[in-house]
């Protein structure tokens, strides 16, 4: 056996099979460069590509790739009953696997009309862990961005308290992140004996973080220059290129499912819907969005506030109290086409089901994916930006691959 | 006679030499513990007590590694381009007072490897020689990441140093001499330059950063924009050396902070010391006890100046590419011409009215 000498031969024309490019150099002017980031590069959240022509660290053009990260949801829950396809719609947006859950959940719910026999309690418990969910989810989205610019202490302050949020929803159903908690018709389990209490002492420890959260990052001098007036995205480009959720609210628009369509119990909770309002720079740059996620920090704070006040008071926990009463037996429902959406942490996350009422599984289960639709407006806002930008921009967006590929 | 000097300065370059290499070495085990302290965690604490062993298993882990050159790469320059940061890293040290000096044997041995008139034009050319560690490593790799990182480094070194360069004039229309020693000696009594360049020192410092490539200038290797910058393609003992080099640099230039601006190894209330120690231990023993005691007071002002590196990288985000370019040649080179004109102003007619007044 004798050992090669080369590792690896460089062979052009493998690069061309393997990584089919938009532009090729015949279509390339003298001073460009494609410059591929991603799918493996630090920053793109995941295994997203970007083929990238820049001249000099100008940028030029912006092309997505797509798909590495596809795992068929769509199929395979073509294949499966309506409740086992909980658990896939977790592994869509897995850092806000609870608000994707709920989505799903009323879609089918209502498809059975059994969305009104649904326990009261069950609602606020459900709005209570989304909500939970939606502060992990932006925790997330912040803290990356912040390393992204460059900061790095940010992103662990931001980790550890994510960190008990994950313990809570870990003490509620025994998973830190892929839950299959809230079920169509009902639970998994009622809250955990002492949940109450914790989650308020929570939000206590949580309220003085966020400000401290905002003096270090969000208003801190260089993250100002370094995201003002940077990827700004106007409103009718917002709208038309489907943006939701908020990417959309950091361009002005006051568009807040919860408050849009009201479903759940969201008309009875207090709560506003915080827009940009270009404070620092243009309406509907980066800083703009990172300021909206960072008071609907806030706001969620004080949903939670609310649910567990109605939780403790009007509908507290009894010992006969069966969260999964309601759920049916057989989910079959009758033939027809049904649109459900409701508001994930990334924009309007929407299920579209057909089903010929004759067998337990959906014909065609299409997601609307809100990141999906968030990331196909990079093209538009980046050109002419830097290299530097570019990695702000996609981050400011806030993009999760397994919800873009599915 | 010949003998006993050589030995003791070679004794003496020894151990400047290897306690750079350990202070460096042990920067990367303090930056983690500044990162741990500062991201509310522990740091590393597994090899050894409080892992202080982990420098040593990260170099264990280098050498072990797979020595990875593209099959692109152009293979010479791609091994030189280490070779010359570590090698220009290490040559500043030699020019470096870290201390007065020890008498022996009717001998007196400067602590410093080398006792140079042009000390500071020295420490200049060797640090600016550095950016072709980096750029060399950059373009050898044929990647495209490296490519910019390694543009991005040339351009920033050679914007910062012109304004690094401006800051230092105006320290030697003060002090009159080239030489390091010299500067540190006229710093004697508590009569720092910090006290008389504030805003050098702030260019100085500002500088300081870009040279060293810290956040936040770390716009060369910034990892989330060109995954490692000029050193992505590099692994192994080279990626090793890269970052040793870096952390040499830190060391250096709050070495060469202390000594400009702090003066060096002055503390204050040393002649007090200086005359308890030689009344109580003679001339020779309570010297030497009082060299070592300034130099202590030198690596506490350089090991005060790396934690700070340290602080800002782990506090603040990075600047853009465009905006370290402004901040370099809009703001700091007027700001250092200003403070030379300032200084030449003081020099020239605020001195002799102070003097003939405290006389």
């Amino acid at each position: 056996m004798s050992s090669p000498t080369i590792q690896y031969e460089y062979r052009p024309e493998h690069f061309a099979n393997s990584e089919p490019n938009k532009y090729t150099a015949a279509t390339l002017r003298r001073e460009e460069m494609v410059l591929n980031v991603g799918p493996q590069h630090p920053s793109t959240h995941g295994v997203l590509r970007l083929e990238v022509v820049t001249d000099g660290e100008v940028i030029v053009d912006v092309v997505p790739h797509l798909g590495y990260l596809h795992r068929c949801f769509e199929k395979h829950a073509e294949s499966l009953p309506f409740n086992q396809i909980i658990p896939y719609v977790d592994r869509m947006d897995y850092v806000a696997a609870m608000n994707s859950e709920h989505a799903y959940v009323m879609g089918v719910e209502r498809m059975l009309g059994i969305e009104n026999d649904i326990p009261k309690r069950v609602e606020y418990i459900r709005v209570l862990v989304a909500e939970l969910n939606r502060l992990a989810s932006h925790f997330i989205a912040i803290g990356t961005y912040a390393l992204d610019i460059g900061a790095y202490s940010p992103f662990l302050w931001l980790i550890r308290d994510r960190e008990h949020i994950l313990r809570m929803l870990e003490w509620t159903c025994g998973a830190r992140m892929l839950y299959n908690y809230i079920w169509i018709g009902g639970l998994f389990y009622d809250l955990p004996v002492g949940f109450e209490e914790r989650c308020s002492e929570f939000i206590k420890y949580l309220k003085p973080k966020l400000t401290e959260l905002q003096q270090l990052v969000i208003e801190n001098k260089i993250f100002v220059q370094r995201t003002a007036h940077v990827g700004v995205l106007p409103l009718p480009t917002a709208i038309n290129y489907g943006c939701t959720g908020p990417v959309l609210r950091g361009s002005g628009l006051r568009y807040d499912l919860r408050r849009v369509d009201g479903y759940s119990v969201y008309p009875e909770l207090d709560f506003e819907v915080p827009i940009g309002k270009g404070e620092v720079g243009t309406l509907g740059d980066c800083w703009d969005r990172n300021w909206v996620r960072v008071a609907e920090c806030r706001e969620s704070l004080k949903i939670m506030e609310q649910c567990l006040e109605q939780l403790t008071q009007n509908y507290p926990r009894t010992r006969d109290f069966n969260p999964q009463a309601v759920v049916p037996k057989k989910i079959r429902p009758k033939a027809m086409d049904f649109y459900a959406r409701a508001e994930s942490t990334k924009g309007e996350l929407g299920f579209f089901f057909r089903t010929d009422g004759r067998s337990d599984v959906p014909v065609r289960c299409k997601a609307r994916a809100c990141s999906f639709h968030n990331l196909s407006v990079i093209g538009d806002i980046s050109r002419g930006a830097l290299l530097a930008d570019l990695i702000a921009i996609i981050g400011s967006i806030d993009i999760v691959m397994g919800e873009v590929d599915r | 006679m010949e003998l006993t000097e050589f030995v003791i300065k070679s004794l003496v370059i020894l151990v400047i030499f290897g306690l750079t290499l350990l202070i460096a070495m042990y920067s990367t085990y303090g930056e983690r513990k500044v990162a741990g302290f500062i991201q509310d965690r522990l740091g590393p604490n597994r090899a050894g007590p409080f892992g202080i062993l982990q420098p040593l298993a990260d170099a264990g882990k280098m050498f072990f590694k797979e020595d990875f050159i593209p099959a692109q790469a152009n293979k010479w320059l791609f091994i030189a381009g280490p070779c010359l940061a570590m090698l220009t890293a290490l040559m500043t040290s030699a020019v470096i007072p870290f201390g007065d000096s020890i008498r022996y044997d009717g001998l007196e041995v400067a602590v410093q490897a080398v006792e140079a008139n042009i000390g500071i034009l020295y420490v200049f050319g060797i640090v600016s020689l550095g950016v072709y560690g980096v750029m060399v490593g950059g373009w050898a790799s044929n990647n495209k990441f490296s490519l910019l990182g390694a543009i991005r480094a040339a351009s920033q070194n050679i914007s910062y140093e012109i304004s690094m360069g401006l800051s230092i004039v105006a320290i030697l229309m003060m002090t009159g001499s080239l030489s390091i020693r010299e500067i540190i000696e006229q710093q004697h009594g508590g009569n720092w330059n910090i006290w008389y360049q504030p805003l050098g020192f702030i260019i100085f410092i500002t500088c300081a950063f870009a040279e060293c490539n810290r956040t936040p200038f770390d716009l060369p290797e910034c990892e989330t924009e060109l995954v490692g910058g000029y050193h992505t393609e590099y692994s192994s003992m080279k990626l090793g050396f890269y970052l040793f080099a870096e952390y040499i640099n830190m060391f250096i230039s709050s070495a060469v902070i202390s000594a400009l601006y702090f003066g060096g190894y002055n503390y204050p209330g040393m002649d007090w010391v200086y005359a308890q120690l030689t009344s109580a231990f003679g001339d020779v023993a309570g010297h030497n006890v009082a060299t070592l005691i300034g130099t202590a007071a030198f690596f506490a002002k350089a090991l005060f100046f790396v934690f700070f590196y340290m602080w800002v990288r782990w506090t603040l985000p990075r600047f853009r590419y465009d905006q370290l370019m402004n901040l370099g040649w809009k703001n700091l080179i007027p700001l250092a011409i200003l403070n030379i004109v300032i200084t030449g102003t003081g020099v020239l007619f605020l001195k002799p009215i102070i003097t003939a007044l405290l006389n």
